[in-house]
C-alpha cells in the first residue's frame, strides 16, 4: 500500500537520519555513538525507503548486494586489529592523532574508526539481509 | 617475550579471517575445504608452540587495544589453556577431515566450513580469554555457530532438538549475564585476576557463594551436569555425524573448563560448601548418565549419555580440590576429548556406512569393517579406563587423588560407574561389531573414512604410553590451577 505522506516525508526525513548517522559513526570511538548504532540507524533509513517507495523502487536506488557487506565489514575490522601487531603492540591497539582540515578546521582521527566502519557494514549488511529475506520471500 | 604475548590473539583471529574468506567466496567449496584445513593446521601448530612455551611456568598476557589492566579486555593462557587450546585443535582437524568424506553438498555450500571456524573461534576464545565479560561473548559465538551447525540440513527432528538447545542455552545465557551483572555490582571489576582479588577481600559474604552457584548453574547446563543435562543426548544425536563428532568431544568441555577457571580462581572462598556441592553434584552426574547410557540401543544416543557420566569425572578432580585431583582432571579432559572425538566419528562411519545407527539392525560389522571394529574397540577401553590407554592413567590419577584426600565415597562410585562404562561399550560392540554379518551390507572402502578417528585413538595410546610427561604436563597445569596467586601475579603484574 503506498501512502503518499509517508513518501513525500520520508524523502526529507531520509536525508536528516542518514547524514546523522554519519555523525554517530564518526564520532563513535570516543564519545557516545559507534558503527553498532550508525549502522541501526542506516538500515533504518533503507527500511523507510523500502516501506515508502516498495521493494522495487528500494532495489533501484540501491543497488547493493548486501549480504557483501558482512564479510567485508567483518575482514575491515580485524585487520584494524591485526596491524598494530606487526608493529609490536597489542591486538586493536588504535592509533590518533590530529589532522587540519581546509574547511572543517582541526579534527581529531583515530584507526578505531576503521573499526567501527566495518562494524557499520557488519549490521548493514545484516539488517538488510534479514529485512531483505523476510520481507521478499 | 612481548611477541608471544600478543600473538595470543591468532588462535581468536586466524579462524575469524578462514570464516571471512570463506564468506567471500562463496560457492567454491573446494576453496573452501582448502581453507579450513589450512587454518585449523596453523591454530594447531600455534598452540603447540604456545604449549612449549608456556611449559615452564610462563603466563603470557595481553591487553586488548593497550589499555591498562584490569580495565581493558586480557587474554592470557596458563599451562591448561594451552593444553586445551592444543587438544582443541587435534579434533577439529580430525572432524574437518572426517567431514571433507561425509558431508554433503548442500550443507557446504551453506558455509558449513564457515561456521565451523567460527566455533572454534569461539571455543579458543573462551579458553584464552582472562575477563568475564568477554567469556560471555565467546560463548555467544560458539554457541550462535553451533545453533546453526545443529540445524543444517534441516531435517524434522534436526529443527525440533535444535529448538530446544536454543532455547535451554538462551535461557542459561540469560543467566550468566545476571550472575556477571551480580559480580560486577560486588565487586566492580570483570576481569578474572581483579576478580579474584576483591572475592577474596569480600571473603564470608554469603553472596558470593549465591553468585557461585549461579555460575555453577549456568556451566552446569552447557556443560551438562546433573540435574542440568536433560537437553543434552537428544541435541547430539539428530545433527550431520562430523558435527555430532565436534560437539561431542568439545563443546560441553568448554563448559568444564569454565568451572574448572572460576571454580580455582574466583570462587574458592567457601570451599566446603561450593566444592562438597560439587562432589555431589559430579557423583549424581556420572551415575544417571551411565544408567541412562546402558539402556540405550542408539549408538550416538548412548555416546551421548556416556558424555555426561564422564562430564561427573572431571567435575570429580575439580571437587576433590587438590592438586592432584585437579591435574588428574585435566588429564581426564583431555582424554576425554579425544577418546570421545574418535568414538563419535566411529558411530558417524557406522552411520555414513550403513544408513543407521540402530544396535538392534546392525551386527557383525567387524566381518565387513574390521579396522572400524578394532579402533572401536581401543577407543572404547581406553573410555573404560585399560591400559595402556590414556583413560587408565586419567581414571587412575583420579582415584589416586581421591584416596588421598579421603573422599572414599565418590571413589567407589566412580569405580562402579567405570564397570557399567565398559558394560555399555561391550554392549554396543557386541551388538554391532560382533555376530554374523547382515546381508544387506556392501562392501565399501572406507580407510579414509576412519583414518581421522584411528589417529585420535594413536594419540589416546600415545598419552598412555607417554603417561610420565603427560601427567608432568597436567600435574604443573594443577598446580597453577591450584594457586591462583600466579595467575593474578601474571596478569595483574603485582
Amino acid at each position: 500500500m503506498k501512502s503518499f505522506i509517508l513518501e513525500t516525508v520520508s524523502k526529507v526525513v531520509l536525508f536528516v537520519i542518514l547524514i546523522f548517522s554519519f555523525y554517530l559513526l564518526l564520532r563513535g570511538h570516543n564519545a557516545p555513538g559507534g558503527g553498532f548504532i550508525a549502522g541501526l540507524m542506516t538500515s533504518a533509513t533503507f527500511i523507510l525507503l523500502y516501506l515508502a517507495l516498495g521493494p522495487g523502487a528500494r532495489k533501484q536506488i540501491l543497488p547493493l548486494n548486501f549480504r557483501a557487506f558482512i564479510p567485508v565489514g567483518l575482514l575491515i575490522s580485524a585487520l584494524t586489529g591485526l596491524v598494530p601487531l606487526a608493529g609490536g603492540k597489542p591486538f586493536l591497539t588504535s592509533a590518533f592523532g590530529y589532522a587540519d582540515l581546509p574547511v572543517f578546521g582541526e579534527i581529531e582521527w583515530a584507526t578505531a574508526m576503521l573499526f567501527d566502519f566495518g562494524v557499520y557494514l557488519v549490521v548493514v549488511g545484516v539488517t538488510m539481509s534479514i529485512i531483505s529475506v523476510l520481507g521478499e520471500e | 617475550m612481548t611477541v608471544m604475548n600478543n600473538l595470543l590473539i591468532l588462535p581468536v583471529v586466524l579462524p575469524l579471517l578462514g570464516a571471512i574468506a570463506i564468506f567471500l567466496t562463496r560457492g567454491r567449496i573446494q576453496l573452501h575445504r582448502a581453507i579450513a584445513i589450512v587454518t585449523v593446521l596453523t591454530m594447531l601448530l600455534f598452540s603447540i608452540i604456545l604449549l612449549g612455551y608456556v611449559k615452564e611456568g610462563a603466563i603470557p598476557v595481553f591487553s586488548a587495544g593497550d589499555w591498562e589492566i584490569p580495565y581493558g579486555i586480557v587474554f592470557a593462557a596458563d599451562i591448561f589453556s594451552a593444553l586445551m587450546l592444543t587438544v582443541a585443535s587435534i579434533v577439529a582437524t580430525a572432524v574437518l577431515l572426517f567431514s571433507f568424506k561425509t558431508m554433503d553438498e548442500a550443507r557446504e555450500k551453506y558455509g558449513y566450513y564457515a561456521f565451523f571456524l567460527l566455533v572454534m573461534m569461539g571455543v579458543n576464545g573462551s579458553f584464552l580469554t582472562g575477563d568475564i565479560f568477554n567469556l560471555y561473548v565467546f560463548f555467544e559465538i560458539m554457541l550462535i555457530c553451533s545453533y546453526i551447525l545443529l540445524s543444517l540440513g534441516s531435517g524434522k527432528e534436526q529443527l525440533r532438538e535444535s529448538f530446544k538447545f536454543m532455547v535451554i542455552n538462551m535461557l542459561s545465557s540469560t543467566l550468566f549475564l545476571v550472575g556477571v551483572a551480580f559480580l560486577y555490582g560486588v565487586t566492580g571489576t570483570l576481569n578474572l585476576a581483579d576478580l579474584a582479588v576483591k572475592v577474596q577481600a569480600a571473603q564470608g559474604e554469603g553472596f558470593i557463594t549465591v553468585i557461585a552457584v549461579l555460575f555453577l548453574v549456568v556451566f552446569g547446563t552447557k556443560a551438562a551436569i546433573f540435574p542440568l543435562y536433560f537437553w543434552l543426548p537428544d541435541s547430539y544425536r539428530v545433527p550431520h555425524p562430523a558435527v555430532s563428532a565436534l560437539f561431542g568431544g568439545l563443546l560441553t568441555k568448554v563448559g568444564v573448563y569454565v568451572l574448572y577457571r572460576i571454580f580455582t580462581l574466583v570462587f574458592i572462598t567457601d570451599p566446603g560448601y561450593t566444592h562438597t556441592l560439587l562432589l555431589v553434584v559430579a557423583a549424581a552426574t556420572m551415575v544417571l548418565g551411565i544408567i541412562g547410557a546402558v539402556f540405550q540401543m542408539d549408538m550416538r544416543k548412548l555416546l551421548s549419555y556416556h558424555i555426561i557420566s564422564q562430564i561427573g569425572y572431571m567435575i570429580m578432580g575439580l571437587g576433590i580440590f587438590t592438586s592432584s585431583s585437579l591435574a588428574a582432571g585435566v588429564l581426564f579432559i583431555i582424554h576425554n576429548i579425544l577418546v570421545k572425538g574418535a568414538l563419535f566419528l566411529v558411530a558417524g562411519t557406522v552411520k555414513h556406512l550403513t544408513g543407521t545407527e540402530n544396535l538392534k539392525e546392525l551386527g557383525g560389522l567387524l566381518q565387513v569393517y574390521p579396522w572400524l571394529g578394532i579402533i572401536f574397540f581401543f577407543a572404547g577401553i581406553s573410555l573404560a579406563g585399560a591400559p595402556p590407554f590414556s583413560g587408565f592413567f586419567a581414571k587412575y590419577s583420579l582415584m589416586l587423588a581421591g584416596l588421598e584426600s579421603g573422599r572414599y565415597v565418590i571413589v567407589a562410585v566412580s569405580l562402579g560407574v567405570s564397570i557399567l562404562t565398559l558394560f555399555s561399550m561391550m554392549k554396543i560392540f557386541q551388538y554391532a561389531f560382533w555376530g554374523a554379518a547382515q546381508d544387506w551390507y556392501e562392501q565399501k572402502s572406507y580407510g579414509h573414512l576412519v583414518a581421522p578417528a584411528a589417529v585420535l585413538v594413536v594419540l589416546s595410546v600415545a598419552m598412555g604410553l607417554g603417561a610420565q610427561w603427560m601427567y608432568e604436563l597436567s600435574a604443573a597445569a594443577g598446580s597453577q590451577l591450584l594457586d591462583p596467586s600466579i595467575y593474578i601475579k601474571a596478569v595483574l603484574g603485582a
